[in-house]
C-alpha cells in the first residue's frame, strides 16, 4: 500500500496544514456562560436514569450541579473519580445511546441535557490546571502487571496505583492510549488529547510502561504470573474481521482502523490516500470516523456501503448525520461480493427476520479506494503461546470479579465477552476489576 | 380591545404602567424615551434641596438564579445628584411635551414645614400632576433623616403628608417603606394626614452578596460596601403582602393604591391590580431590559383582560381582596390530593425525594417492568403541593380538591383550639 509514498508525501508536504484544518473538531468546547447554562437544564433528579445509563456510573447530576456552584474541580474530581478517562469519554462516548437518551430532558422535550460537553468542560477545567487530584494510598509492595495501555489497561492501572499496588504495563505499541490513540478519529480528540490524558492518569505514580513489548513467546502469561501478584489483560481486538470476498487482498484494500492509524500518526501519508472514490464496508462508527475522515481529507467521492438496514445500522443517529452532513453517502442493503481495481461490486440485500439475503441483482460503486470497517475479532494467539485461560466463546471468558479460569489472572475490555465495545466499557472493566484485583491481593 | 386608563387619586394616565421614581426616570433623556415608548407616566426620581447629593461609584448589585442574572437587584444610589432648578425645567418641558402622560414628582427634603413648604410651589410650577414622598429610602438618605427614617416614624409620616396637604394642591402620594414590622402603621399614619395615596414598597434594606475575593459587600466601593435597597423580581411576594393589607384593611377602603415590588410583566401586574392597586410602578425590569417592555406590558394585559371579559381595568381591580384572608379564616375541611399523571412523568424522581426526605412520605419510588414509577399514597398525602413545585412538567403533577363530606370550618370552630369561643372558660385562661 505504502509502495512510492515516500515521493508523493514530498509532493503533498504543504497539505499538512490543510489536512490539520479539515480535520478540525467535532464539537467545539464550551465558553463558561454555555456551560452555566447548561448545567442550569439539569433537574438535578433523584436515582437519575442518566447515571443508570453511563457504563462507569459517574454521578452525573452531581457533578453538573458542582458546575452550576462554579466548584469545578469538584466537578472534575467527581467525574475522574469514576472514570479516569472522563476527558476522553466525554469526547467518544456516544452519549446520544448512554447518558443523553436517558436524560428525562429528551423525555420530556427531546433535547437533552448536553452531558458530554459539559463533563468535557470540567475535566478540560482540572487538567487545565495541571493538578494531580489523586493520591496514592500506603504502598503494598504488590506488583501487578497489566497488559495493554488502552483505556481497560490504564483505568485498571491507575486505580492499582491509587490503592497503592506498583504497576508495569506491557503494551505492544509504541504509545500508549490503546483505540483512543490509534482508532479514534482525529476530530475526536484533536490537539494530542489522547497523550495529554495518559500522561495525566500517569501522574498518580506507580505506575510504569513498557512498549513494544507483546504478550506472545517472549512474554507468556506463565512469566508474568510468576514474576507478579496478579495480572490484568487488556489486549482488545487485535484481528480486523475480511470481508471473504474475492480481490480482498487488493493494493487499494485496506482496514478502516489501520487508515485511521496513520492518519492519527501519520496524517500527510494518510492525505495521500484521500482521493478519487472511495467506499468503506461497514455500519459501526468505525465505518462513520473513516469515511468521514477520507472525505474530510479530499477524497471526490465517499459512499458508506452497509448490507442491512437503516433500522440495524450499528452507528448512531448523531454519527450517521455527522458523516453525511460531510459529505458521505450512506447506502443501504449493499453487501460486497467481489473488489475489482476500481470498483467494489455489491450485491442488493433484504432482510428477512434476521436473516440477510443477497439477491442476484448487482450495484458496482466505484473505488479507488476499498476501507473495511466490519468488526474486529479476538486474536487468541498472544496467550496461547503458555497456559491460556479458557476462552469462553469468542473471547477471554472472566466471572463477574472479571477474573480468568486462572487465579490471579484477571481480564478487561474489548477481550471479554461482556458489555459493548466502547471506551467507556472499557474503564468500567478496567476500574472494576483493579476493585477485584484489590481484593484478590488482600486475600 | 381592553380600555387600560386610570385615573388614579385624580391623576389621569392611558395605562397603569408608571416608572418608579428611580434612576431611569432621573433625566429628561430617559423619560422622554419612555414616554415614547409608550409608558403611562412617570415618577421623577427624588428631588431634594440644593446643593444636590452625591453618589459613590459602584452602585448596584445583584443576585443571579437560575440562569436569570437579575432575580433580585439593589441599589445604593441616593436621590437625584443634579441641581433642583435642571430638574425642574426638565420635569416642566416634559410635562408640556406629554400632557396626556402622568408626571409625577417624588421629593425628600428634611423634616422640618419650611423645607417642604418651599419646595412644593416649585414642583406646582411645573405643572407636574402630583407628588410622591420618599418616606422610603433605606440607605444614605435615611442616615440623614430623610426617608426611611421618616418612613418608620408614623408620627413624621401623618405630619410630612399633613404639611404636603396643607401647602400644595397637587395630590400627594405617600411612598412607604417595607422596613417596618407592621406596613399598617406607617398606612394609616399617611391617611390619617390626608394623603391622597399610598405607594409601595420602597426597597427593602439588603447586603445583596459577599464578594469572597474582595471580602467586602456588594457592590464593592474600594473595597468596601454597606446596605443597599433590594428590589426585583425576588420581592415580589413581600410586595404583594403588603399591597393586601392595606387593600383589605376596612379604615382604610378607597385609599389608592400604586403597587410596587419586582413587577417585571403584565401577569405580576394583573396580580398586583387583583390585589387593589390602581397603577402599578416599575423600575428593575425596565433597568435590566429596557423602555420597550411596556409593549408587552400593555398588549398582554390588554389580550388578557379581552381574554376575561374585562373592559376596564377597574372591572379587576381589587377583586382578590376578598379571598385574602387571615389563617383563621380558611375551610379547616378542604382538602387536596397530588395526582401524577403517569402519561407526563419524564422520572427524574424529583417529587418521590422531597416528599420522602422533607415532607410525608406519600409518594412511593418503584420499577415496573424495569422503568421507574413514582405513585402518590393517598392515605399519607396531606396536599401540601411539595411535589407539585418541584415537578419540573407542567400540569404532570396537579393539586385535586378531594371530597371529604365535611362542611366549611375554620380554627375559630375547632374543637382544638382553646380559644374557640365555646371553650371551657379554666381552659382559655390558662393559655391566654
Amino acid at each position: 500500500m505504502s509502495e512510492g509514498l515516500g515521493e508523493q508525501v514530498l509532493g503533498v508536504s504543504a497539505r499538512a496544514a490543510e489536512v490539520a484544518i479539515k480535520l478540525g473538531e467535532m464539537t467545539a468546547p464550551l465558553s463558561r456562560d454555555e456551560a452555566r447554562v447548561e448545567a442550569d437544564r439539569c433537574y438535578f433528579c433523584y436515582d437519575a436514569p442518566c447515571v443508570d445509563a453511563c457504563p462507569t456510573g459517574i454521578d452525573i447530576p452531581g457533578f453538573i450541579g458542582k458546575i452550576r456552584t462554579g466548584n469545578l474541580r469538584g466537578s472534575a474530581v467527581t467525574i475522574l473519580e469514576s472514570n479516569i478517562f472522563g476527558g476522553s469519554c466525554a469526547r467518544v462516548c456516544p452519549t446520544e445511546i448512554l447518558c443523553e437518551e436517558a436524560c428525562v430532558r429528551e423525555a420530556q422535550e427531546g433535547k437533552p441535557v448536553t452531558i458530554g460537553s459539559l463533563q468535557r468542560f470540567a475535566t478540560d477545567h482540572l487538567m487545565a490546571t495541571g493538578e494531580q487530584p489523586f493520591a496514592r494510598a500506603p504502598l503494598t509492595g504488590k506488583r501487578v502487571a497489566v497488559v495493554g495501555a488502552g483505556p481497560a489497561g490504564l483505568a485498571c492501572a491507575h486505580r492499582l496505583a491509587t490503592l497503592g499496588h506498583d504497576v508495569l504495563v506491557y503494551e505492544a505499541r509504541p504509545k500508549p492510549g490503546g483505540l483512543n490513540e490509534y482508532g479514534i478519529a482525529a476530530y475526536k480528540v484533536v490537539d494530542d488529547f489522547a497523550q495529554r490524558e495518559v500522561a495525566f492518569i500517569l501522574g498518580i505514580g506507580g505506575i510504569a510502561i513498557e512498549y513494544g513489548t507483546p504478550l506472545g513467546p517472549d512474554l507468556t502469561l506463565d512469566k508474568l504470573r510468576q514474576e507478579f501478584d496478579a495480572v490484568f489483560v487488556a489486549i482488545g481486538l487485535a484481528d480486523p474481521n475480511a470481508l471473504g470476498v474475492p480481490g480482498e487482498g487488493a493494493a487499494h484494500v485496506m482496514d478502516a482502523l489501520g487508515f485511521i492509524e496513520l492518519l492519527r500518526q501519520n496524517p500527510v501519508e494518510a492525505a495521500v490516500l484521500a482521493k478519487g472514490h472511495v467506499v468503506v464496508i461497514g455500519g459501526g462508527n468505525t465505518a462513520i470516523d473513516a469515511a468521514t475522515q477520507v472525505k474530510l481529507l479530499g477524497a471526490e467521492t465517499v459512499t458508506l456501503a452497509y448490507r442491512r438496514g437503516p433500522e440495524q445500522i450499528g452507528a448512531t443517529k448523531v454519527e450517521q448525520d455527522w458523516a453525511q452532513t460531510h459529505g458521505v453517502g450512506i447506502r443501504h442493503f449493499l453487501a460486497p461480493v467481489a473488489v475489482e481495481a476500481h470498483a467494489v461490486i455489491c450485491a442488493k440485500t433484504t432482510v428477512s427476520g434476521a436473516k440477510l439475503v443477497l439477491t442476484e441483482e448487482r450495484v458496482s460503486l466505484p473505488a479507488d479506494l476499498v476501507l473495511k470497517a466490519v468488526g474486529q475479532s479476538f486474536l487468541p494467539e498472544p496467550l496461547t503461546a503458555g497456559t491460556a485461560p479458557d476462552l469462553g466463546g469468542k473471547r477471554i471468558g472472566v466471572g463477574d470479579d472479571y477474573q480468568t479460569s486462572l487465579p490471579g489472572v484477571f481480564a478487561g475490555g474489548d477481550c471479554v465477552s461482556a458489555g459493548e465495545d466502547l471506551t467507556v466499557q472499557a474503564v468500567a472493566h478496567g476500574r472494576d476489576a483493579a476493585m477485584a484485583i484489590d481484593r484478590f491481593l488482600k486475600a | 380591545m381592553a380600555d387600560l386608563s386610570v385615573n388614579f387619586a385624580g391623576i389621569k394616565s392611558p395605562n397603569p404602567f408608571w416608572l418608579a421614581s428611580a434612576p431611569p426616570t432621573d433625566k429628561e433623556y430617559n423619560v422622554v424615551r419612555a414616554l415614547k415608548a409608550g409608558w403611562g407616566g412617570v415618577v421623577w426620581k427624588t428631588l431634594g434641596e440644593d446643593p444636590p447629593v452625591v453618589n459613590v461609584s459602584s452602585r448596584y448589585g445583584a443576585a443571579s438564579y437560575g440562569g436569570n442574572r437579575i432575580m433580585g437587584f439593589n441599589n445604593i444610589e441616593l436621590i437625584t445628584d443634579r441641581p433642583l432648578d435642571v430638574n425642574l425645567r426638565e420635569i416642566k418641558s416634559v410635562k408640556r411635551d406629554f400632557p396626556d402622560r402622568a408626571i409625577i414628582v417624588s421629593l425628600m427634603v428634611p423634616c422640618e414645614e419650611e423645607a417642604w413648604k418651599a419646595i412644593l410651589p416649585l414642583v406646582e410650577d411645573t405643572g407636574a400632576d402630583g407628588i410622591e414622598l420618599n418616606f422610603g429610602c433605606p440607605h444614605g438618605m435615611s442616615e440623614r433623616g430623610m426617608g426611611a427614617a421618616v418612613g418608620q416614624v408614623p408620627d413624621y409620616v401623618e405630619m410630612v403628608t399633613r404639611w404636603c396637604k396643607q401647602h400644595t394642591r397637587m395630590p400627594t402620594i405617600v411612598k412607604l417603606t417595607p422596613n417596618v414590622t407592621d406596613i399598617l402603621a406607617p398606612a394609616r399614619a399617611a391617611h390619617r394626614g390626608g394623603a391622597d395615596a399610598v405607594s409601595l414598597i420602597n426597597t427593602i434594606m439588603s447586603i445583596m452578596s459577599i464578594d469572597l475575593d474582595a471580602m467586602a459587600p456588594t457592590p464593592v466601593v474600594g473595597g468596601m460596601g454597606t446596605h443597599g435597597g433590594y428590589c426585583g423580581p425576588g420581592v415580589k411576594p413581600i410586595a404583594l403582602r403588603m399591597v393586601g393589607e392595606i387593600a383589605r384593611a376596612r379604615d382604610m377602603a378607597g385609599l389608592p393604591i400604586s403597587g410596587i415590588g419586582g413587577i417585571s410583566t403584565w401577569n405580576d401586574a394583573a396580580e398586583f391590580i387583583a390585589l387593589g392597586s390602581g397603577t402599578v410602578q416599575i423600575c428593575t425590569a425596565a433597568m435590566h431590559h429596557g423602555f420597550r417592555i411596556i409593549d408587552d406590558l400593555t398588549d398582554g394585559l390588554s389580550n388578557w383582560m379581552d381574554q376575561k371579559g374585562y373592559a376596564r381595568i377597574k372591572d379587576f381591580q381589587g377583586k382578590a381582596i376578598p379571598n385574602f384572608v387571615h389563617w383563621e379564616d380558611l375551610n379547616i375541611n378542604f382538602k387536596t390530593l397530588a395526582h401524577i399523571n403517569q402519561d407526563l412523568c419524564v422520572k427524574c424522581g424529583l417529587c418521590h425525594i422531597a416528599c420522602e426526605d422533607t415532607a410525608h412520605q406519600a409518594i412511593s419510588a418503584a420499577k415496573v417492568d424495569g422503568r421507574r414509577h413514582y405513585e402518590v399514597i393517598e392515605d399519607e398525602c396531606v396536599g401540601c403541593n411539595l411535589c407539585a413545585h418541584v415537578c419540573p412538567v407542567d400540569n404532570c403533577i396537579t393539586m385535586n380538591p378531594a371530597e371529604t363530606g365535611l362542611a366549611f370550618s375554620t380554627w375559630k370552630e375547632h374543637p382544638n383550639n382553646p380559644l374557640r369561643a365555646d371553650a371551657p372558660p379554666s381552659q382559655t385562661k390558662a393559655l391566654v
